[in-house]
């Protein structure tokens, strides 16, 4: 009986199968519908302003647009301050990234989900508000300014607040991308490193940071993207001090706000020609975690058979 | 080298790994340790290796305690049971790297790790990275891995586990004469009696976090010490009879059971193996069950026999040899009578 039933469903599966294929294909208006939708929306919101932005920028002429970015020393100082708050803001978050995702990928402690909410707290909370907080940390009236300005330490409305507020905001970025790579590559070749006589530091470098350097390399550009275009927490901290503490974004937004149009668009458009930069680099990273991603979860899975 | 494991005991939280579990490894033999899943043989493995810390007892290599130490300073070869092989290294730098850590010659490690690729008949793959290898391969270069450091002691966790069939039996042999090239002390962990039996000089037998019984494979098959280790060893018939005056009596069938002459009649379990026991077309004046034929397995190199005695409701598996299959022409529905030529019989303990 059970192989009659068998010979049966045979010839009936097939045509509801190309019933399903022929169900998966949209009409044709949908398509077309919804491919211009996207475009259009992707065209206005992206692509035109994007656009604009150089346009605007190179609208003088070459020359006019290079004597905005470097014959004005404050634009200049505010690319150069960039160059440094963001590589040190990022330092800090790889440091703190690694720390985090080694302890929470690794470890099963008290407070461990508690730490893994906490990371993502900077996602959520305001840079307004983040700035303020840092205001109210080390500010003249906070509660550690009497004390910094006694030694003569200057946070707010210096370069290191400046540090402090963009780590701050940029803080999930490493550890975000450093945990499910972690997790999915496991400890075992750690393990393995330690019992064929490696200290941890060997341990570290040689099998640790190989394995999960593509993520670390994401998380480095994600974060210092994201580092660069900062704006609302350093607004705050920062006191709005030309040649002083005006990052890109900050002198960027002054320059428009003082009528300087053409200035404005040409460093503008050197803050979005990192960021397409950043967004190619990107695309090149996310193939390459994907891979190793895939090759990860190849060798946890034991090759079984014949049994 | 040889090991020896005192009163280990070790906790995962509520459960208990390890419960006091003494060990010798004799210097240069090959132990396995056997147990189902849970039974605590991989955690020991590891706090031999100084992967996991003990929450009591010691481990002494060679008249040296070494509890205290940690896993590199013990110079032990492990080989995991998925092999963690360093996937971003060449099979070359995957052997090499225990020497690599220990700033070893250049020169050295060359001649060293073309040895080892040659010992377990891999030459030519060292460019090869793990992922480009197949199970058995990597099993290989994993063991090589492990000896490049000239360990004391070879420790390898479940070792076969994830190999096909025809792969693990190769392995199997292969691992067994290198052992007696190198005659390294070796330990490794398995749930396949099979393999312990095949492989091993010495079997410990574990379960829950205990060892039930160690020995050399033919003492402990012959002469298994409980009735863990009589179904554990695998494919057992188990009856339910009683003891008396030195007697054990399972239905028509009697045998002498001096270990208890007491008048008083208490149950009992009797093991017989399927190879032990004996089919025949009639009684022949032995003692014996009757029972109907089920079903008959003839592939293999004995022939497999599935009888049902319903006097008892009771399974029986019964292994002949072909020759007899032929001689006997059983079929399936034919009545026969069984008799056990070997019995083994476990007296539960006293309960007061």
């Amino acid at each position: 009986m059970a192989s009659v039933q068998l010979m049966h469903a045979q010839p009936v599966a097939a045509p509801h199968r190309a019933g399903v294929a022929v169900a998966r294909r949209d009409p044709l208006v949908v398509r077309i519908g919804l491919t211009a939708a996207a475009i259009l929306i992707i065209t206005v919101l992206i692509v035109i302003p994007v656009v604009n932005v150089f346009y605007q920028a190179l609208a003088s002429g070459v020359g006019v647009y290079w004597n905005n970015l470097v014959g004005d020393r404050d634009t200049l100082h505010s690319i150069l301050l960039t160059l440094i708050v963001a590589p040190v803001a990022v330092v800090l978050n790889l440091i703190f990234g690694i720390a985090a995702a080694w302890a929470i990928a690794r470890f099963r402690f008290p407070g461990r989900s508690i730490l893994t909410a906490l990371i993502d707290l900077p996602f959520s909370v305001s840079p307004v508000v983040a700035g303020l907080m840092l205001v109210l940390l080390f500010g003249m009236h906070g509660y550690f300014g009497p004390f910094l300005s006694e030694h003569g330490i200057r946070i707010i409305f210096a370069t290191p607040g400046l540090i402090l507020a963009t780590s701050f905001v940029t803080l999930p970025f490493v550890a975000r991308e450093l945990i499910p790579v972690m997790e999915a590559i496991g400890s075992e070749e750690e393990t393995a490193a330690i019992s064929l006589g490696a200290n941890a530091w060997q341990m570290f470098w040689r099998v640790t940071v190989p394995n999960i350097k593509w993520g670390l390399l994401y998380g480095i550009i994600l974060c210092n993207a994201r580092a660069m275009g900062e704006f609302g927490a350093v607004y705050v901290v920062s006191g709005h001090i030309p040649g002083r503490t005006l990052t890109m974004p900050l002198r960027v937004e002054k320059l428009f706000q003082e009528y300087n149009n053409a200035g404005s668009f040409a460093l503008a458009s050197v803050l979005t020609l990192l960021a397409l930069v950043t967004l190619f680099v990107k695309v090149l990273l996310e193939r390459k975690t994907r891979r190793e991603l895939a090759e990860a979860a190849l060798p946890a899975a034991p090759e079984r058979g014949g049994v | 080298m040889s090991i020896s494991v005192k009163n280990i005991s070790k906790h995962f939280g509520t459960f208990t790994a390890l419960d006091n579990v003494s060990l010798e490894v004799p210097n240069g033999s090959l132990l396995a340790l056997l147990g189902p899943s849970g039974s605590g043989k991989t955690t020991l493995l590891r706090i031999i290796a100084g992967l996991e810390v003990p929450d009591s007892g010691s481990v002494i290599c060679q008249d040296e305690d070494v509890t205290q130490r940690n896993a590199r300073d013990r110079n032990v070869g492990f080989v995991f049971q998925h092999y963690a092989l360093f996937r971003h290294m060449s099979v070359f730098e995957n052997i090499a790297f225990g020497m690599r850590v220990r700033k070893q010659p250049n020169s050295l490690i060359q001649s060293r790790v073309t040895e080892l690729l040659q010992l377990v008949r891999l030459d030519g793959l060292e460019r090869r990275y793990p992922s480009q290898l197949s199970g058995g391969q990597r099993q290989r270069v994993a063991l090589a891995r492990a000896l490049a450091i000239q360990p004391k002691v070879l420790l390898l966790d479940e070792p076969f586990g994830a190999l096909d069939a025809k792969v693990r039996q190769e392995l199997r042999s292969w691992l067994r004469r290198l052992h007696h090239e190198i005659n390294m002390t070796s330990v490794f962990v398995t749930h396949d009696q099979e393999e312990a039996f095949e492989v091993a000089d010495e079997v410990v037998v574990m379960n829950h976090g205990r060892v039930e019984q160690a020995g050399p494979p033919d003492t402990v098959f012959e002469h298994p010490a409980n009735p863990f280790v009589m179904d554990f060893l695998g494919n057992v018939n188990v009856f339910h009879g009683r003891v008396q005056n030195g007697r054990a009596v399972l239905g028509s069938v009697e045998v002498d059971y001096p270990e208890y002459p007491h008048q008083e009649s208490r149950p009992a379990t009797f093991y017989v193996r399927p190879h032990e026991l004996e089919i025949e077309h009639a009684p022949n004046g032995a003692a014996s069950l009757k029972a109907r034929v089920e079903r008959i397995n003839p592939a293999g190199s004995v022939a497999k026999v599935f009888l049902m005695a319903s006097d008892f409701g009771l399974g029986l598996n019964v292994e002949i040899s072909p020759e007899r299959y032929l001689e006997l022409a059983l079929k399936t529905g034919d009545t026969v009578y069984v008799s056990p030529r070997k019995v083994r019989v476990f007296v539960p303990e006293y309960v007061i």
